[in-house]
């Protein structure tokens, strides 16, 4: 009689090997075309901001190009989508516009991030009266309706861009607050974490050693949502003046686009819709798919 | 029940303190001179030190919290700098027109928005479902402004179906001015809601209890309907209750648009002049509206889900 002994090593191999929430996500994304086709819009919007900030793409947009309300045409590229009043090119401030959207989106999502996890988590966590004040202070801040506090903090930090940068991250992250508040409430008496505290870990390692990574995805989906609020926000704020002065920006176009639209002058209006559009359509889109495939009950 | 209205009323002094504090700092103190930032820079030192004294804002802060405090419980704001007019009054005179576009928009909204919602819950996966999904995400994506802009051009300018703007005080002569931005406000806001419930409603249906129900032999229709609709009630009653209070601030662009003189027109019009007292006061009222609607949530979740007891 011959016996066999397996190792363990071998009893792992002849098993497949197990997917953790990142792979399954990163799987399905790559199956799903319209999550790569939002991908990729994003992508490129991204790439577009980024050579217009150095200065190789559409560098002059105050240059006078053409005369002023001039249609869109094919003569040159400068007025693919026509010009304006002062004659500039709408092409080239759409990708301006562009590009201030994007670092909007930015700069107000990854400002979200690390507060929204750090009064989240110190609210979840600790509980009692962090919790308490932690909530009665996210609670304040979004009693006040949205539009209206991003008015108010506009108007006493003064017009300009530093003004909506300002506001919109002293809003953007209550809401992740929020859910990592929940998530860390929840997570906080599981099995894992009392073994851990058992093990003697301090509060720091429970929290962003073992805690944090099972609750990550929902940071990313945070992002996502934040970035396009951000970039909605962000025109609005400029199409009510309060915005960017000196450099060209979607909502400012629109803001133009009201009286252009007297004398039958479109193509500002539309490709500023058009620009912000399809960018936000895009994150729309691919948030869903993100969501969904983020999602471990979806077998 | 009342008990618990009252309790809940109670609980949100601090926030409604906090919002106060919050406003306060943000226009006493943050904001730099309101005096200034009033009458411009280029007043005269009379006309500045004047405006002071009016507002009281040569008074230490704490007495100016406190005299706003007042004011948020006598609901007596002062004067409005540009208009001259009493605050309380001119948010008198704005609840009609804002209401009158804001509520109708409402029942429509919620009434298209839950009929649509089921119709592709129901269908879900279907090319039914499919395309309204597709357009409520389109719909969702365009910018409010694109919509006012392009409805403004072509529905009102071109093919001249409404009026451009303006407002009529009679009842009945306010119609056709409100028909136009009211269509734009639905079509706003349906695209959300319907994607909303329709999430809520699919998520329900793949309860086991839905399970259970089919496998006893209900047929679709009464599962969906019966079942699935009555739990789902929570959900999307807390989403109508919660966009009450909001219709009051009006849809601050349509307004402003549609020159209709509600309250969100006043706020975007003391924005322009910096008309710092009635910015307040409109901060101040819609974030006690927003608390309002919070509290009567809860008090409807209460009525709605009898498992949800007083805490």
């Amino acid at each position: 009689m011959s016996i066999s002994i397996t190792t363990a090593f071998e009893e792992q191999q002849k098993y497949p090997k197990g997917r953790s929430l990142w792979q399954l996500a990163w799987h399905r994304l790559k199956k799903d075309r319209s999550a790569i086709l939002c991908a990729s819009i994003i992508i490129f919007y991204a790439l577009i901001a980024v050579l217009t900030k150095f200065g190789l793409l559409a560098h002059p947009w105050d240059q006078v190009v053409g005369e002023q309300y001039q249609p869109p045409s094919l003569e040159k590229v400068e007025l693919w989508l026509g010009t304006d009043i002062f004659g500039r090119s709408v092409l080239y401030k759409t990708i301006h516009g562009t590009k201030l959207a994007m670092s909007v989106g930015l700069v107000v999502s990854v400002m979200s991030v690390p507060v929204g996890i750090f009064f989240g988590a110190m609210a979840g966590y600790f509980g009692k009266w962090v919790d308490e004040f932690v909530v009665w202070f996210y609670t304040t801040l979004s009693s006040i309706p949205n539009i209206m506090l991003l008015l108010a903090i506009a108007i006493a930090v003064g017009k300009g861009t530093s003004a909506i940068y300002i506001s919109l991250c002293a809003t953007s992250w209550i809401g992740l607050a929020r859910v990592m508040r929940g998530e860390f409430i929840k997570h906080k008496n599981r099995d894992y974490v009392v073994a851990a505290n058992s093990l003697g870990a301090t509060h720091a390692s429970k929290i962003f050693k073992h805690i944090l990574p099972n609750v990550s995805h929902f940071v990313i989906l945070n992002f996502s949502l934040q970035f396009m609020s951000a970039i909605k926000a962000e025109v609005i704020l400029s199409f009510l003046g309060l915005g960017a002065r000196g450099e060209p920006s979607w909502g400012v176009m629109i803001d133009d686009a009201k009286l252009e639209l007297a004398r039958g002058v479109w193509w500002q209006l539309a490709s500023a819709t058009g620009a912000m559009f399809f960018i936000v359509l895009a994150f729309n889109i691919f948030g869903d798919s993100l969501r969904d495939a983020l999602d471990p009950k979806i077998k | 029940m009342v008990i618990f209205f009252l309790r809940r009323l109670v609980g949100s002094i601090p926030i409604i303190f906090g919002v106060a504090l919050v406003v306060f700092i943000l226009f006493h103190v943050v904001g730099g001179d309101p005096a200034l930032q009033m009458v411009g820079k280029h007043a005269t030192l009379q006309q500045i030190a004047d405006i002071r004294r009016e507002y009281g804002l040569d008074k230490p802060l704490y007495v100016q919290f406190f005299k706003y405090l007042q004011e948020i419980i006598t609901f007596d704001f002062g004067r409005s700098y540009a208009t001259r007019q009493q605050i309380s009054e001119m948010i008198y005179k704005g609840i009609g027109p804002s209401l009158s576009l804001a509520f109708p928009a409402f029942l429509i909204t919620t009434l298209l928005s839950v009929i649509i919602g089921l119709v592709v819950a129901y269908f879900r996966g279907s090319w039914i479902d499919k395309l309204t999904v597709i357009f409520c995400v389109i719909g969702m994506s365009i910018p409010s402004l694109g919509y006012i802009l392009f409805g403004q051009y072509i529905l009102a300018y071109q093919l001249n179906m409404f009026p451009i703007s303006g407002f009529d005080y009679d009842i009945f002569g306010r119609i056709q001015y409100i028909i136009l931005p009211l269509i734009i406000w639905v079509f706003l806001s349906v695209g959300y809601d319907v994607r909303f419930y329709r999430t809520a409603l699919i998520e329900e249906t793949n309860q086991d209890y839905v399970r259970t129900a089919r496998a006893k032999g209900l047929s679709e229709p009464k599962v969906f309907f019966k079942h699935v609709l009555k739990n789902t009630m929570v959900p999307i009653v807390t989403n109508i209750v919660l966009e009450i209070p909001l219709l009051i601030l009006g849809a601050f662009l349509l307004e402003s648009f549609f020159s209709i003189p509600g309250l969100g027109y006043i706020t975007i019009d003391a924005l322009n002049n910096s008309d710092l007292p009635v910015i307040k006061a409109m901060a101040t009222i819609t974030s006690l509206l927003y608390i309002f609607g919070n509290i009567m949530t809860d008090v409807v979740y209460m009525l709605v889900d009898p498992r949800v007891k007083l805490q």
